[in-house]
């Protein structure tokens, strides 16, 4: 326990010593060179699933494909992608946006999907009565009720981005998991560490966005216990 | 990489074949076996969390937490205390599995009816045998939909454990950044592919054997 308390002492050390806040090596770099890996693949991978998920939890078409492709996507090491990737085409962001993407997508496409399904067809059997359109119906009807799913899957697929961005480092690519490779290879335990922290405070920054998110923007109606998916 | 080289040599991977299989046996027990951990963990923890429900958030908080921290990182941060051996990437990949597990397990009780529960207990059910032989079984299908879940994205996670020496079949793929050779790292990843599938696709048959009763239901992950 000792051991544990002056491990946490040392990382602090890291974390709040000047050096680590400029720089090419500093942490608002690094963050930043995180952040834009994240954000731009959970961008990508919204687009895609968002659309694939609404399109077919609307018509309710091509829902057995859906579940494959996701089951499919989930099974794809990351890491293994980003490697090949990088191999095959050099190192750049590209390599990690691929991966990632795939990362993003399943949470998201099979969330969205399972949330405009499980709208109570009455609901959408009276939109249709008073007279609105498939696309009012998808837009002003569905989705409403589906945003707590979507939201979730969304969630989901940003933590798991923000977790995993960390592999990029491996072939010699940035962000934070760069103090976890380069920790690793010269043994500097604190340096591991010290990044780890840095990647769990941006998941629970994260967490919280989406947690406020949905208080914002989920129907009053809507805002039944976290997480049911009924 | 050389422009000439083709994207997968077919004689390396005859070449390999022996070692490729050793390869697959050590991935499938570093994969699974922290599946079968998790679930150990998560039954016994998802019936107090059904039951108090008070335990429920601060549980679900910490496995939440737990799921945030980079597999890199926590691979590090173990091999401090088991060193470079297998548990290092067992033990974390059984935590990630819990945040999966848990809720499913809490989900899958909580999907009991309340009649049925009612039925059991006026036949004269204690409290842990009805829990054992009426809710454990009802729940089984929403247990399995995380255990799928769990099970493809550990299998998947295993190659990250080759940074600390033990990944399995990630073996290929730090050899072939090393070599600049795309085959054993194309061999790898579609091995991993193939390992998670098949688990899955097992996991729905098993799922079919223990619930008989609800072959022509659909169940939803």
């Amino acid at each position: 326990m000792n051991d544990f308390l002056n491990q946490m002492e040392l990382v602090g050390d890291w974390l709040t010593s000047s050096a680590q806040w400029q720089g090419d090596e500093g942490i608002p770099q690094r963050l930043l060179e995180h952040l834009t890996y994240s954000g731009l693949s959970l961008l990508f991978a919204a687009v895609i699933g968002l659309a694939f998920g609404l399109l077919v939890g609307h018509t309710g078409r091509g829902a057995f494909a859906v579940a494959s492709v996701a089951n499919l996507a989930r099974a794809i090491p990351t890491f293994g992608l980003v490697v090949l990737v990088v191999t095959l085409a050099g190192l750049s962001t590209a390599p990690v946006l691929v991966a990632l993407v795939a990362l993003a997508v399943p949470p998201i496409l099979i969330n969205t999907f399972e949330g405009v399904r499980g709208v109570d067809p009455a609901a959408r059997d009276a939109a249709r009565g008073v007279g609105m359109t498939e696309w009012e119906i998808l837009t002003r009807v569905e989705v409403p009720m589906a945003l707590p799913l979507i939201l979730l899957g969304l969630r989901v697929a940003a933590i798991q981005v923000v977790a995993t961005a960390t592999v990029a480092a491996y072939p010699g690519l940035g962000g934070l998991g760069r103090y976890i490779v380069d920790g690793l290879s010269r043994n500097d335990y604190e340096l591991v560490i010290g990044g780890s922290a840095v990647v769990v405070a941006l998941a629970l920054i994260v967490q919280v966005l989406f947690t406020g998110l949905r208080r914002v923007v989920v129907s009053p109606g809507l805002r039944a216990p976290a997480s049911s998916k009924s | 990489m050389n422009d000439d080289e083709p994207l997968i040599r077919w004689q390396w991977i005859a070449d390999h074949t022996a070692e490729l299989a050793d390869y697959t046996g050590i991935h499938l027990r570093l994969g699974l076996l922290p599946v079968l951990f998790g679930l150990i963990i998560s039954v016994p923890l998802g019936i107090l969390c059904h039951r108090w429900r008070w335990l429920y958030p601060p549980v679900l908080t910490v496995s939440n937490i737990m799921y945030s921290v980079p597999s890199l990182a926590l691979f590090m941060i173990f091999v401090r205390y088991t060193g470079l051996t297998e548990q290092t990437v067992m033990i974390p990949l059984t935590l990630y599995t819990l945040s999966v597990l848990v809720p499913n397990v809490v989900d899958g009780l909580a999907s009991v009816p309340e009649p049925v529960r009612l039925a059991a207990t006026a036949m004269g059910f204690g409290a842990v045998r009805r829990v054992i032989q009426v809710e454990l079984p009802i729940a089984v299908p929403v247990v399995i939909a995380g255990v799928r879940v769990a099970a493809v994205s550990s299998i998947s996670l295993v190659a990250v454990g080759q940074l600390i020496g033990q990944g399995g079949l990630g073996y290929y793929i730090t050899r072939g950044l090393q070599l600049d050779f795309p085959t054993p790292i194309l061999t790898a990843i579609v091995l991993i592919m193939l390992l998670a599938l098949a688990t899955d696709a097992l996991l729905v048959l098993a799922q079919r054997l223990l619930t008989p009763w609800s072959r022509n239901k659909v169940t939803s992950a």
